[in-house]
């Protein structure tokens, strides 16, 4: 893990509602906690590449772009393949992530996790059952569940921790 | 807090905004400079453009997603399986935890799904025993065990 000092974390902390609209962007959030433009610039480039920052872009607002369905589909995978599998299901373009995760029997079975995005449930289902056809699990037990209400998005902040890109706000 | 589905529509240019800007913005001293001129654009629409797309609700904000655990945090996804008539209760005190990041029911037995994200390692299993206490239900630690791809990215 790298380290982090406090300066970072000053930097994180004023980072945190977004970079402002403004012409020179890191400047301004310089100023407003006492570090030039250039050390800005250096620290966010040195948290991006030591994976602090995993992804430095804008944030979707998925629901309100039309992709209202979501899908968890979630796969009970040999242990041995999960790794293989796992990489394939990633590189399909409508997986947004995948994990694994571990089961809980009996009454979670399944190990494999990869969200699925369309604009409908009808979509997201075709899209798993093209998962399950290309990738040969037919045969392998599997479920989708769709969200139904989100009640919380993105309450959890110490700092900035509660915004991460694991369990996007955005994406769930 | 429900979120509700609003379709909002967009031109091909924030499109092309949106889908070229979730992959990155430039680190350097004029960013929205860069960013104009590979799109094509002015700095000064580029800048327009995106504040109307975050006062529209098509953006959320842009910006840096952390990496909880590089930053010394916990992280995990938890669930239960909640009777519909206890769903209100529960979802209120679960709710109720700062360490809750976000949460969604969703269909199926295990009809609640939630993210905790806290300071550090340690406060994840306190929180997830601190929920079960409260609400009398058991809950499902799920933690991710390996991660094969987190794109975040949709094609607009």
């Amino acid at each position: 893990m790298m380290d982090v000092s406090s300066e970072d974390l000053a930097l994180i902390e004023i980072i945190c509602g977004g970079l402002p609209l403004a012409a020179r962007p890191y400047q301004v959030l310089g100023e407003r906690i006492g570090m030039s433009e250039d050390e800005v610039i250096r620290r966010l480039q040195n948290l991006i590449d030591g994976g602090v920052i995993r992804r430095f872009g804008v944030i979707v607002q998925h629901r309100r772009l039309g992709y209202t369905a979501n899908g968890m589909s979630v796969w009970n995978v040999p242990d041995q393949r999960v790794r293989e599998i796992g990489q394939a299901m990633g590189r399909l373009p409508y997986v947004t992530l995948c994990y694994s995760r571990p089961r809980h029997l009996p009454d979670w079975p399944y190990n494999l996790f990869a969200m699925v995005h369309g604009a409908a449930r009808e979509k997201v289902l075709e899209q798993v059952g093209e998962i399950a056809e290309r990738l040969e699990l037919k045969n392998v037990q599997h479920d989708v569940l769709f969200s139904r209400r989100q009640f919380k998005q993105c309450g959890a902040r110490y700092g900035c921790k509660g915004k991460v890109d694991d369990e996007p706000c955005t994406l769930n | 807090m429900t979120n509700p589905a609003r379709s909002i529509d967009l031109d091909a240019t924030d499109r092309q905004i949106i889908n070229a800007l979730q992959g990155g913005l430039p680190i350097c001293e004029h960013p929205y400079a860069v960013a104009a001129t590979e799109l094509g654009l002015q700095e000064d629409e580029l800048i327009e453009r995106l504040q109307a797309l975050l006062e529209s609700g098509a953006l959320s904000r842009f910006g840096p997603m952390y990496h909880a655990e590089r930053l010394g945090g916990g992280l995990t996804l938890a669930a239960m399986q909640l009777p519909d008539d206890d769903f209100e209760r529960v979802n209120a005190i679960v709710n109720s935890f700062p360490e809750v990041a976000h949460n969604y029911a969703r269909d199926h037995d295990f009809n609640m799904w939630f993210v905790l994200a806290t300071e550090t390692p340690e406060r994840i299993g306190e929180t997830l025993a601190e929920i079960e206490a409260a609400t009398g239900h058991k809950v499902y630690d799920m933690p991710k065990s390996q991660e094969f791809y987190i794109g975040l990215r949709l094609e607009l």
